[in-house]
Formats: C-alpha cells, structure tokens, sequence
C-alpha cells in the first residue's frame, strides 16, 4: 500500500493522498483525465477494474465524484476523488469512458441522479429516470413534491438523439448524436419480452437475424433505493437489500451488515458469522439452480426448469423454515441474525447435500452434453478477460472470461478466508463458459455448506445492538460476493442516524451494459443466448 | 380383417334406393364433411390433453386432473373458454388477409385428412396421386403463416413469419425426398396402393436401411414441419414472444393452435403410413397365427395408435431438446438432410433394382 502512494506522490505532487482503509487521492477535475490515463495504464499501478463511480454532493462545498478502482493485477484499490468544475447550475467533470468501458453507463447514472455533465461522454442522456424527469434527485436541495414531477399519464417520450457536451474555450457547448442510424431497422426487445427476465428493454437495430447495435433502456423498475435510504434508519435500510438482486438477497445483507458493523465498531458472534455464510451460500445454489433452468427455458429446453427449480424449492423450504419467508427474508441484521436456526435446518441441509451431486449429474447429461445445447452456446457471445474487466462484468460471467474476480477469495470476507474451496474459472469467455462456471459453483456451494453444517458454533446469533444507531463521520466500503457478482456498499455518514449517502455497487448493470458490445454481429436468437448466460436480474441494475 | 368399405356401400346403396344417386352423393359429402369436423375437434382435444400429460410427466408434473377423470374435459373447458374470448379488432393491420391466415392454415390441415388412411376402406378419397396431393395441400400452410405474420403489421410476427417461410419451404424439400423415395419403394402414389404393398411387411422392415434412414429423416423433417421443438424458431417464445401468431386472440389464435395439433397428426398419419403399413396391422411373413389374431385389432385402431405413439415421438424431442438457432436450422437441412437424402434414394433405387428387400 505505501508504495502506490509513494508511487502516486512521485507522479502528481499536486494530487492530495488521504490514508485510510482504502488510500484516497484527490485531483483537480482538469488534471483528472491524465491521472486517470496514468492510473489505468502504468504498470506499477495498472488500476483496470473500475469498481464504481459515486456521485457526491456536499452542498457548499461542492459536487463531485469518488472513483472505485481496482487492479486485477495486483490487487490493491483505490479511490479517487474528483471536485466538479462550474456552479450547481452545470457542473461538469472530464469522462473517462475511453479508459474504463463502463464509465459510459457509470457516468450516465451519475447525471441522472446529480446532473453532473461529463464532458466527451458520447452518451449523456438519463439512465433510470424518465427522459423528460425535471431535477437531480439526490442532490441534496432536490424538491421531491409531487408537483415538480407528477405521475404521467402519458407513455414516456421517445427519441432518436442523444445530447453530447464537449469544452470550448471554458464554456460547455451542447451537441447531439443520433443512437441509431437513419435507416436501421429498429425492434423493440422488451420491456415486456420473456426473455429478458424483467422490465427491461433492448431496442436492437437488426439487418435481417443479424445484429447491428444495442440500445440499452433502463428504469423501468426504478425505485430509487439509493435516495429512500437517504431517509432511512440503517435498520430501515436493510429490508431494500432484498429487493435488488432478490436472488441474493442473503448475501447483499451480508454486505450492508458488515458495512455498518465495521463503522460501528459491532463485533458480532462467530455462531452468526457461519449462519451468515450457510445463508450466503445456499442462496448462491438456489440462485444458480434457476438461473440453469430459465437460460435452458430461454433455449427452448422447457423440462429443465422443472428439474432445476426441485433443487431450489428444497432450499426456499429451507429458508422459510428458518427465516420465514421464501423470498424477501430480511434474515442478517446489524449485529447478527434475525433468529436464531431452527431446528430442521441441519438435517434439511444434510438431505440437500445428499441430492445435489445427483441433481447436477442430471443436468449435465441432460443438457450440457446436448449437442444442439453446444451448438447454441458454445463461441456465443465470447467476452474477452481484458473487455471483462474494462466492463467491470463480475461474478461467474467475468470468472467464465478468465477473470479470477469472486470476491470470497480475492478479498475474503467474514470467514471465508477459513474455508476450502475453489475459485471456479473458466478461459473460454462464452456463454458455455459462463454456463459451466455456474455448474460448478453450486458443487463448490456445496463443499463450503458441507465443511460448516457439522461444525456451527455455539453462542449468541445476534448480539446487542443500541437502538438507535448513529455511524461517526467518515465513509466506508464493504464488497462481497453476491450470486451475480461483486456487489458493494459505499456510506457516507455524517454522524447522523441515516447516511447522508448509499451508495450501492450492483453486478448486473455492468452485466447489462456489456450486451450490446458482445452481441455486434450476432443473431437475435444469440442475444437470448447471451442475455441468459450473463444472468441480469433488472431489479438488481435499476435498483 | 373387417373392411369398411362393406358398411360404406350398404349405406350408400341404401341411400340410392329412395333417392337419385346425385343427392345421395351430396348427402354423403355433406356428412362426411360433418364427420371429419368433428373428428378434427375431437383429435384436436385429444392431442391438447395428451401433449400436456406426456410433458406433465417428463416435468414431474401431474398435468390437467381437474376437470372430469384424468383431467380429458379440461380440453374442453379450454376449447368453450377460447370460443367466448373475444377477437380483439388490430389497427393498422390489413384486416382481409389477417382474417383469411387462420383459415388458410386450417384448409391445409383438413384437405391432407381426406387422403389419410384411416382404416380397412375407411379412405374419403383414394386416388392415384393421393401421396402427392397430400404434399402439396400440406403446403397451403406456409402461406397461411406468412400471411399471418405479414398482415399483422408487427416487426415480431414478420420476423417468425420470414423465419416460417424459410425453415417450411427447406424442410418440404426433405419431406418430399423423404416421401419419393417411399413411394418409389413402393411403386404407387395412391394411399391405398401403398397400405395394401405392406400387407406381408411394413416397409420399415421390407426396405431395412433406406427406409430407416427416410424415416429419421422424415421424422426431423416433419418436427420441423409443424413448427415444433427443437425446431419451433417462428413462434421461440423466448426470442419473438409468440411468433407469427403474435396478435391473434379469441378462435382465430385458436385455430393456429389446432392446426399446429392436427398438423402434428398429420405427419404422425403419413409416417404410419409411408413406414408403419397406414391401418395394416403387424404382418410377419410365415406367421400365420400371429398374423390372424393381429388382423382381429380394428383397423382403425391400428392407424390411430401408430399416429398417436410417432406422435409421442414428436412430443418427447419438444421437451427434451433446446431449440436450434435459424442457421443452424438451415444448414442442418441444406448441408446434412437434403445430400443424405439423395443419396438414400439412389440407394433406395439400388434396392429396388436389384431385390435387395424383403
């Protein structure tokens, strides 16, 4: 760690380093984009990986951005803290989409919900919210009253053009782009489409089967979680995590728990630290089991789904025994668990561990084997490690590039760091690849449940916690590996009982984003291939 | 063996004796005209029920087991509820083309029943190019989807529509070599020709290799044919929503659904017959006895259960397979099916020429 910062001090004298779990360095908005070019590209540094980008708003003091970055390389992090230039009216920060992928669709979310223009930026046009949506939301002075923006009645205004600004003479000129080109053959897929597993829309310009270009239209299940937790006790916050990614729904409260623990300073129970981890896990197999059952629906081989959603409806069984609920468990609290485990668990999870290996032996000679099922997928929709990684696709869809990315091993968590297991990777980059490495991750699921089941400790599940919970001032970060990939939790806390800012890493934007680069010159039927294989949830991505 | 033909005379004569013999015909037309319709609803149900209690049963499900024993009403149920829906009237749509699709694609699968051999003298017309009429009828279809697509005025309908016309226009083509080199074994285009040349052996049997592999071809063909899984790219639910189809509601939607049941009797029918003997029970040569007892099963019977279990066939690939990609599809017919193909006739050829048969 000293040495980036010994590294960075040499390169910018002018860039402010603040120590920390994660060294900050803060750069003027006109230098930003060389750091950044120097921070992606020198080899002592290589920072690839961009985590996150949060938008800021400290009111008088400014607005502006803290960048995640990450080297896959050598596996140190850092964030990056850029001021925005110009007043409240327009603020604007030099984009750094030509260096990191994902910052198009990063710093698209940063506008919609702060209104910081990013200069050059090819695409600046709202993410979530609604084309015609009036004011920043999470900017602090934002008037949420149903007057500003009132519920319409009518559909949402299309267009054909979006705006690009660019820097002339200190003055930010307005310009505009067309998405698509004129005479493209334009189809809606989505956002009421089986395929795309939620309320999400492609509008994807075709030359007969062909695919030429993929627009990607978010927001239609934009609940604004990040603004609602603004306004929350970080007990009222919890319950949210189960609505993202409601597939890993135990491991997104993990995060948010141990983020909160550790600004705390909470130390919680080794007994609720494995019961965390069991959870964790065994909604990493449900998850999996149906993800292999709809991408095989989604490839016409029905019957699969029923064999799939067997193995998960033993594990909601489970869950609801435990938890009492079969989907949106708000199971982890701060401090440890809501309950303690009932007394069926073990055997019910003893009996799961005896069918799994069946079960999955099933499925492969069933599907995985299916020449047609090779056909379908194998050299679909390849995703190179080094496009994995400008796109930020985590969890098993960058692990199937070759991306060793899951965060249990690469920054282990509670107690993963005690457990064996495997880190499933897979170089291929398709989505047989991306298929297989979930395949396999439900045995190795399965080997961390077997090493615990036996051995959970004795003790409390849940220790105290005041009631009312307030956080000292600082900022925070916590990551953890969720069903789909890394998912992070960033708060700001300005010593109040809500955080004055949360932000929420989610794995399945990236994943989203990264269809239109992998489906250039495939065929429609392709795009459910690789939509299926990259497994988005879209609540997970509108959040 | 019971033949039909007895009863069908005695009636029509009956009919002569107290009316001229032109009402007499008409009156037959007329009912046998109501007769396949209703055998077309019944067969329809029937294949309804039975394809979602074989998929039931590959998906560890029960099925229909509701409405009446073993859940048979509940395609009835489903026919009364699918006549009181509503047709919903489409803007922008070319409205007469629209309508007539549905109607096209039914025509198609009714006239191939008149030329299937449903039992001993049970045939409505059996005539010298019965095979081929069977064929070429079949193929009104086609237009019936592309209509359906194209006139919905929808980018997803044209989509399944085109995909429709090119994956039925390709695999006709196996159909028709797959039928020829049948019909050459066979030394007759007439349906009843080709039953009573199985009387000693079905032709799976007689013609042993080229009629093997004309069968399995036949039957990939076929599956493709009626739009079926792994081959049901113009209605891939999960890529085009529901295909050609899209926009039709009520009894016009419905008629697309029976169709594509019946059309899957259809080519279970023909493949009994061009491979399985049509109605003619299981003979084996020099076993007499047996040969009688099995002359003792209706003949009826006999087509039907054979249609019913190549159905089965059929029903097993849609739910076990994933289904191919509209390339693949193609070259599957181009590049493997149609040289195979030719190359199974000139064999054929050989074995005809040279006796090589049973």
């Amino acid at each position: 760690m000293a040495d980036i910062k010994g590294i960075i001090s040499s390169l910018f004298p002018q860039a402010v380093i603040t120590d920390g779990d994660i060294p900050q360095i803060t750069v003027k908005n006109a230098d930003w984009h060389e750091v950044a070019s120097t921070l992606r590209n020198d080899e002592r540094l290589s920072f690839d990986f961009l985590m996150t980008i949060v938008g800021m708003d400290w009111m008088e003091n400014g607005m502006g951005c803290i960048y995640y970055l990450n080297s896959t390389e050598h596996g140190h992090t850092l964030t990056v803290k850029v001021m925005a230039e110009g007043d409240r009216k327009q603020p604007y920060i030099n984009s750094i989409h030509d260096l990191w992928a994902i910052a198009t669709i990063y710093e698209r979310e940063v506008y919609d919900f702060f209104g910081i223009i990013f200069i050059d930026n090819p695409d600046m046009r709202r993410l979530f919210l609604n084309i015609d949506w009036i004011g920043y939301p999470l900017r602090k002075d934002y008037d949420n009253s149903p007057d500003t923006n009132p519920v319409s009645t009518e559909s949402e205004r299309q267009t054909d053009f979006t705006d690009v600004y660019t820097l002339k003479d200190g003055k930010v000129e307005k310009g505009e782009r067309r998405i698509f080109a004129e005479d493209d053959f334009v189809v809606n897929i989505g956002p009421q489409h089986p395929a795309t597993h939620g309320v999400l829309r492609f509008r994807t310009a075709v030359d007969g089967e062909t695919i030429k270009k993929i627009d990607i239209y978010l927001g239609y299940i934009h609940r604004g979680i990040e603004k609602l937790c603004e306004g929350q006790t970080y007990m009222q916050s919890l319950p949210f995590m189960d609505r993202m990614d409601y597939f890993s729904a135990h491991p997104y409260h993990h995060c948010l728990c141990m983020a909160v623990e550790e600004a705390a300073g909470i130390k919680i129970s080794e007994r609720a630290q494995v019961i965390r981890v069991l959870m964790d896990e065994l909604s990493r197999i449900a998850s999996h089991c149906l993800f292999i059952g709809t991408y095989c629906m989604d490839l016409g081989a029905t019957t699969m789904l029923f064999y799939t959603l067997r193995v998960r409806e033993q594990i909601l069984d489970i869950f609801e025994r435990t938890c009492g609920a079969r989907m949106t468990f708000n199971y982890d609290c701060i401090g440890g668990v809501m309950q303690d485990l009932d007394a069926s668990f073990v055997p019910d999870v003893k009996a799961l561990l005896e069918v799994l290996p069946k079960n999955v032996a099933e499925y492969n000679k069933i599907f995985t084997g299916n020449v047609i099922a090779k056909n379908r997928m194998e050299g679909v929709g390849v995703l190179h490690r080094k496009d994995a990684i400008s796109w930020g696709v985590t969890g098993p869809n960058g692990r199937g590039s070759g991306w060793a990315c899951d965060v249990r091993k690469v920054a282990p968590y509670s107690i993963y760091d005690k457990l064996d297991f495997e880190q499933v990777v897979r170089h291929e980059g398709d989505s047989m690849a991306r298929f297989k490495v979930r395949m396999d991750e439900i045995m190795q699921s399965a080997k961390i449940i077997a090493q615990l089941i036996d051995n959970i400790p004795e003790g409390e599940y849940c220790v105290k916690v005041p009631a009312v919970l307030k956080l000292p001032v600082g900022h925070w970060f916590k990551a953890v590996e969720g069903c789909r990939g890394l998912f992070g939790v960033h708060i700001e806390s300005d010593g109040n009982t809500a955080p004055y800012r949360l932000k929420l890493v989610v794995p399945c934007l990236p994943a989203a984003a990264v269809v239109d680069h992998i489906t250039h010159g495939q065929k429609i039927a392709d795009l459910i291939t690789i939509g299926g294989s990259l497994d988005y949830i879209v609540p997970d991505m509108d959040r | 063996m019971q033949d039909f033909s007895v009863a069908t005379n005695w009636f029509h004569a009956l009919l002569a004796g107290v009316m001229p013999e032109w009402l007499a015909v008409t009156l037959e037309c007329l009912l046998i005209g109501v007769g396949l319709l209703l055998v077309y609803a019944l067969l329809a149900l029937f294949y309804i029920w039975f394809e979602r209690k074989v998929c039931a049963a590959f998906q560890c499900r029960l099925g229909p087991n509701r409405v009446g024993p073993w859940g048979l009403l509940q395609s009835f149920a489903d026919m009364f509820k699918i006549l009181i829906k509503e047709l919903i009237s489409l803007n922008h749509i070319d409205k007469f083309l629209f309508a007539l699709a549905p109607y096209l694609v039914i025509i198609a699968s009714m006239l191939a029943f008149a030329v299937l051999p449903w039992g001993n003298g049970l045939q409505i017309i059996d005539f010298n190019v019965g095979i081929f009429f069977l064929v070429a009828v079949s193929s009104i279809g086609v237009l019936g989807i592309l209509l359906a697509g194209w006139s919905s005025n929808n980018k997803f309908t044209l989509i399944g529509a085109l995909r429709s016309g090119a994956q039925m226009i390709s695999y006709e083509l196996s159909i028709g070599l797959s039928v020829i080199t049948m019909v050459a074994f066979a030394g007759t285009m007439s349906v009843g020709g080709i039953v009573e040349a199985q009387n000693h052996l079905w032709f799976i049997f007689s013609g042993h290799i080229p009629a093997i592999i004309a069968f399995v071809i036949f039957m990939i063909a076929g599956t493709a044919e009626t739009n079926r899984g792994p081959f049901d790219l113009p209605e891939a639910e999960s890529e085009l929503t529901a295909g050609y189809h899209t926009e039709y509601s009520g009894i016009h939607f419905g008629f697309f659904y029976l169709a594509e049941y019946l059309n899957l009797f259809i080519i279970s029918g023909v493949a009994a017959l061009l491979f399985f003997g049509g109605w003619m029970p299981l003979h084996i040569p020099g076993w007499e006895g047996f040969n009688h007892v099995m002359d003792y099963i209706p003949s009826v019977i006999w087509f039907i259960g054979k249609a019913v279990v190549l159905s089965f066939i059929i029903i097993w690939f849609k739910w076990t397979f994933p289904r191919l990609r509209i390339d693949q599809l193609l070259s599957l017919e181009w590049k493997y099916l149609l040289p195979i193909n030719l190359f199974n006739l000139v064999v054929m050829v050989l074995v005809i020429v040279y006796g090589f048969h049973f």
